[in-house]
């Protein structure tokens, strides 16, 4: 960011370096479900970023001291695996995980109906296996749909994505090298039903027009994600509603 | 939960989706903004007398009053026994809430941390407390046997309708089952029956969502104990 603004990111046809428009998305593949020991679960593939997500819970929260008796705090682990990025991330936890963490946690706490568990923790993990400007967004799509898939009640599923600016023009979902030179990162999560924002940083600047223009191109991208999240949540339980009985009875026996 | 009526809207639904506009009112799964109801849960919608509902797939058992479970002492007090419900609360059992007459401090010699009983939710608070009680015919600690856990959300699905289901599966097994509401599940009965029952429930669970289910329930029952006539000796 901030950084050689002279490299040439986006040719005179306005084809960005890796063959996009200037309001193309990257590939998107969600799948939900991908892991037996999480309570819910979710893989996202973002262009070249990699995301695992997996959620554990409602359970008791530990240590105890953090426990709410009016509502259940959803905890959020970010963790950018050591072999996520060219050169070595250093394993554990440092400044830009920790807020990572947090803006996600909130975002989540949001849409989750935390006042059903009074007392308990929602643990969500994730971890980047390939990073490739965006992974917060990556991160957030992911856990948005493993707490879905962990049949957490929310109000609804969170996409998120980035906008930014790269040689003086607004461009969505910036790859790596348009984070690293361009002029600025706008990575947004919100409820596209709603229009309510959940997460908006920006790192750079933007005039006020290009500000607009921003949320925009976002915005739009978003529903975008959105669709895809619900393709995967579908997906996942096909199968089991392909064919249709619901033959239940609650009540309990022993002969 | 008598949903044998709602066969033919099944349908999937995702946190956020539309499940009516105006007319009804929101269950359980559901929730309303402007008069709209929307799902707040991955499950099935389910209608039933103005209330749209969703059935969920999948999920952490939440105690409810009345549930019969199956629990494991996890800890002794000198007055109480804390018991696991397979929930995210944990749920004491007080002494004057089982059938024996235990000592200020002698709960041990009763109940001892590792041992499985069956309780019932005595009840449960906003801030969801929940206390258990052994207090009530056929409830008591499960001696021998074994316990076998499954999603709690699939266990209407074992039962079957009016008990069907776990029926056919006793009387062909010949065991003894007990089913905890939390998706715990207690057999007790020969080795290898028991080791037919287990599989059985196993297919249930995986197949929950199909249909004609007990046909073949039934089919891998008569396959894999070929020999056994169905209501041999006591089924209990």
């Amino acid at each position: 960011m901030g950084g050689n603004s002279n490299v040439k990111l986006i040719d005179d046809n306005g084809i960005r370096i890796d063959g996009r428009k200037v309001d193309e998305l990257r590939n998107i593949k969600i799948e939900a479900g991908v892991l037996k020991n999480a309570d819910g679960s979710a893989y996202v593939e973002i262009g070249k970023n990699k995301v695992l997500a997996a959620v554990y819970g409602p359970r008791e929260c530990h240590p105890r001291h953090m426990q709410n008796p009016a509502k259940a705090i959803v905890q959020v682990k970010y963790n950018m695996i050591s072999f996520s990025v060219s050169d070595r991330k250093r394993p554990g936890p440092d400044r830009r995980s920790v807020e990572i963490s947090k803006i996600i946690s909130e975002a989540m706490e949001y849409v989750v109906f935390t006042e059903n568990y009074p007392r308990t923790s929602i643990d969500v993990f994730i971890e980047v296996l390939q990073a490739n400007a965006g992974t917060r967004c990556a991160g957030l799509t992911a856990a948005s749909v493993a707490l879905a898939d962990a049949g957490i009640p929310m109000k609804d599923l969170v996409p998120a994505i980035a906008v930014g600016k790269v040689n003086d023009q607004v461009v969505l979902d910036l790859n790596k090298e348009e984070d690293n030179f361009g002029q600025a990162d706008v990575p947004m999560a919100m409820i596209p039903r709603t229009g309510e924002v959940l997460l908006l940083q920006m790192d750079g600047h933007l005039t006020y027009d290009e500000f607009q223009h921003a949320l925009e191109l976002g915005t739009k991208a978003c529903e975008v994600v959105y669709e895809k999240q619900k393709d995967a949540l579908r997906r996942r339980y096909k199968v089991e509603n392909e064919e249709a009985p619901a033959e239940a009875e609650t009540q309990n026996q022993e002969a | 939960m008598n949903n044998e009526n709602v066969r033919p809207s099944r349908e999937v639904v995702l946190p956020g989706d539309l499940l009516d506009s105006g007319r009804l009112k929101p269950g359980s799964g559901a929730y309303a903004v402007d008069g709209k109801v929307y799902a707040a849960q991955l499950g099935i919608k389910s209608v039933k007398s103005n209330f749209v509902n969703v059935i969920p797939l999948g999920g952490r058992y939440i105690p409810i009053q009345g549930d019969m479970v199956i629990g494991k002492v996890e800890d002794i007090g000198p007055s109480n026994w804390l018991i696991d419900i397979n929930s995210p609360y944990p749920a004491p059992l007080h002494v004057t809430e089982v059938p024996w007459k235990v000592e200020f401090g002698d709960t041990s010699r009763f109940l001892n941390v590792g041992d499985t009983i069956m309780a019932k939710v005595l009840m449960v608070d906003e801030t969801k407390r929940v206390q258990v009680t052994m207090k009530e015919q056929g409830l008591r600690k499960l001696q021998g046997g074994q316990v076998i856990e499954i999603s709690h959300s699939k266990v209407p699905r074992v039962i079957g309708k009016g008990g069907s289901m776990i029926q056919m599966i006793k009387n062909h097994t010949n065991c003894r089952i007990f089913i905890g509401q939390n998706g715990r599940i207690w057999l007790d009965g020969d080795i290898d029956n028991m080791m037919v029952a287990i599989r059985a429930i196993r297919m249930i669970e995986e197949g929950a969502q199909m249909s004609h289910l007990t046909e073949k329930v039934k089919e891998y029952l008569d396959t894999a104990m070929p020999k056994s006539e169905p209501q041999a000796e006591g089924t209990n």
